[in-house]
């Protein structure tokens, strides 16, 4: 008996009782089609995450004021020391490996343009923070290229912002105030959305120490700092940690390398989908159940036929293969058409959020077929067995 | 040829053995046409059974053409099946699903031969119980006399020596019925051995000789021209 002829037996078989064979496939269809759509989802979750990351510039190095590990030593009383300006100065003098630093403080102030106003908030930052978190500008230009304690009386001010207060007129060159202070508007930034929690659209940005003197602070929210390479990140870790430990007396701040937070999340996120795709698999094994539910309920009606095949001189293996046949079927284009719900289900969500990158992990796809597949032969090998050995003069007379 | 040495059947019903067959010793050549009656639970049927490899006799010897068939194993029954015997029930046993020329084509399909050849052989097979007509019916459109004739046509496809049919007249009316037993000689004309389990002593009357069991045992032998001496046989018994 050839293969082709087996199939051609077994699919005659599963379209003798087609609404039974249809409800079994729409078990495997919905249990691969699951593992398709929640991988995609966990993998897009992944890919957002490091899509942000990335969008916030590489090779970047950022110091935060306090020690994140808890320490039984007596310090000096707690408080962390200020992180300021000379701390970021002196990071550009002392190590030469650093490309460039970016101090960074934020707080939010009120905006007002003529008679509209607008809360937003406020980032105090200097010319090379454009550069690290490659910043795009829509008009004019960043803030002014000068050293990092001058604090110049012009801002940047987000897309939305600049939409909202001026209403159509170029904001470029006009005077703004920002709290108590007069502002002139140097750029506009292009429209770049969240980042990290940011909305980059609505907020302003102005000279570091400016924002200092306006929200009368010492110290810094963070500090950036970029390596021309990959491969300095650690020793510039090290370096840096240094560094401030020696001004400050004592180990007061951290130093994280986004590489590793990215690694982190990204490691997090994986074992998420993975977790997610395990889950789905479980429900494949409930529509392999099904599948052998509607075999042993084929073998039990197709007795008679069983026995008739034996009567025929059809062999054992023979009997066991048209019914494994049967399961391998009902499995297999179950799990292919998962496979096309599945997809398309993907490519609904991606065009409804185009900013969510759902996409099904190849390792998913194989996964669910194979699962699909084997969950569909193994769990039809019982009914398979249970016809290929019945007795042929029972089965002929039905029982 | 077929050569039974002393078949025994016993089956285990409750905790009680069930004699259904005791030292049947029978020789049936090859063309001939053999009718088996008896009343009903007498062993006809578990004879057939055993005359076509569906059941082992428990004890004895079976003998198809110097093979012992009861010492083969389930694989070396099935090619006998496959290639010696065929078989027609009372019931046709037609598959629903597939249409006439399909079930003929199915002991082909399952002994691997090719497509060409089966084509062929379901062609000349229905062509020979009168059904080319019906080839592409399915078993619901068809009559029961056509059903049968299916039937037939499927238990010969193989070209067995050996024709087994169990009641095959006992689902039909009676002019179909003949076509039917018409067929049937013609094939046994032709030289294929003919075992018929019947009720009906018109169907037994064809046959060259009628075996009469009771309780398992051959109680008679009879010509089949000796049709009155089974009636007041079989009247004898219905009185006792």
């Amino acid at each position: 008996m050839t293969l082709a002829d087996l199939f051609r037996f077994s699919l005659k078989g599963l379209t003798g009782h087609g609404l039974r064979t249809a409800l079994s496939l729409l078990g495997v269809v919905i249990g691969v089609a699951a593992v398709l759509i929640l991988t995609a989802l966990g993998e897009g979750a992944r890919r957002y995450v490091i899509d942000q990351f990335a969008g916030l510039g590489t090779n970047l190095l950022i110091v935060v004021p306090g020690k994140t590990e808890t320490t039984g030593t007596v310090g000096a009383g707690g408080v962390p020391n200020d992180l300021t300006l000379q701390d970021a100065a002196a990071l550009v003098r002392a190590i030469p490996e650093i490309q460039r630093v970016a101090p960074l403080t934020m707080g939010t102030e009120q905006v007002a343009f003529g008679e509209r106003r607008r809360q937003v908030a406020i980032l105090g930052t200097t010319y090379d923070y454009m550069l690290a978190r490659q910043i795009e500008i829509a008009k004019g230009t960043f803030l002014p290229d000068e050293e990092m304690f001058r604090g110049s009386p012009v801002a940047v001010v987000g897309p939305k912002l600049a939409r909202e207060i001026f209403a159509g007129e170029d904001p470029v060159g006009k005077i703004i105030r920002v709290g108590g202070w007069r502002m002139r508007v140097v750029g506009v930034l292009a429209w770049q959305g969240v980042k990290m929690g940011v909305d980059f659209d609505d907020l302003a940005m102005v000279p570091v120490s400016t924002a200092m003197q306006m929200f009368n602070r010492t110290s810094l929210f963070r500090i950036l700092i970029q390596s021309s390479s990959h491969a300095d990140l650690d020793m510039l870790r090290d370096k840096s940690r240094q560094l401030l430990t020696e001004r400050h007396g004592e180990e007061d701040i951290t130093v994280i390398s986004q590489d590793a937070l990215l690694t982190t999340f990204s490691g997090i996120l994986a074992a998420l989908t993975l977790a997610l795709g395990a889950i789905t698999a479980i429900s494949l094994t409930v529509a392999g159940i099904g599948i052998m539910n509607v075999m042993l309920v084929s073998v039990s009606e197709r007795t008679r036929e069983v026995g008739l095949l034996k009567a025929l001189g059809v062999g054992r293996r023979q009997i066991l293969s048209v019914f494994l046949a049967e399961a391998a079927l009902l499995s297999t284009l179950g799990g292919l058409i998962g496979l096309g719900v599945g997809w398309s289900a993907v490519a609904v969500l991606v065009r409804i959020y185009p900013a969510f990158p759902a996409s099904t992990p190849n390792w998913a796809v194989a996964a669910a077929l194979t699962v699909s597949m084997a969950v569909g032969i193994t769990f039809g090998l019982l009914p398979a067995r249970r016809a290929s050995r019945l007795d042929p003069v029972a089965a002929l007379a039905g029982r | 040829m077929i050569k039974l040495s002393d078949i025994s059947r016993t089956f285990q019903v409750g905790n009680e053995p069930v004699h259904a067959l005791v030292g049947i010793n029978e020789e049936i050549q090859q063309g001939e046409h053999v009718a088996i009656m008896g009343p009903s639970g007498s062993g006809k049927s578990t004879l057939l059974n055993i005359l076509g490899c569906l059941d082992k006799p428990s004890t004895g010897s079976y003998r198809l053409d110097d093979q012992e068939v009861a010492e083969l194993d389930e694989a070396a029954l099935t090619m006998v099946r496959r290639h010696q015997i065929g078989f027609v029930f009372q019931f046709f046993h037609l598959v629903h699903r597939l249409s006439a020329a399909e079930n003929v084509e199915l002991p082909m399909i399952f002994a691997g031969q090719p497509r060409a050849e089966r084509r062929r052989r379901v062609a000349s097979a229905l062509e020979a119980v009168g059904l080319t007509p019906r080839a592409e019916h399915l078993p619901d459109q068809l009559s029961g006399g056509e059903r049968q004739r299916v039937a037939l046509a499927r238990a010969t496809v193989m070209e067995p020596e050996i024709l087994l049919a169990d009641e095959p007249t006992g689902n039909l009316d009676s002019a179909s019925g003949r076509v039917v037993l018409d067929l049937l000689d013609r094939m046994n004309d032709e030289g294929l051995t003919l075992i018929v389990v019947t009720h009906d002593l018109k169907v037994a009357h064809r046959a060259d000789r009628i075996l009469v069991l009771v309780d398992g045992r051959i109680e008679r032998r009879v010509a089949g021209d000796q049709i009155s001496e089974i009636l007041a046989m079989l009247a004898e018994d219905d009185e006792a």
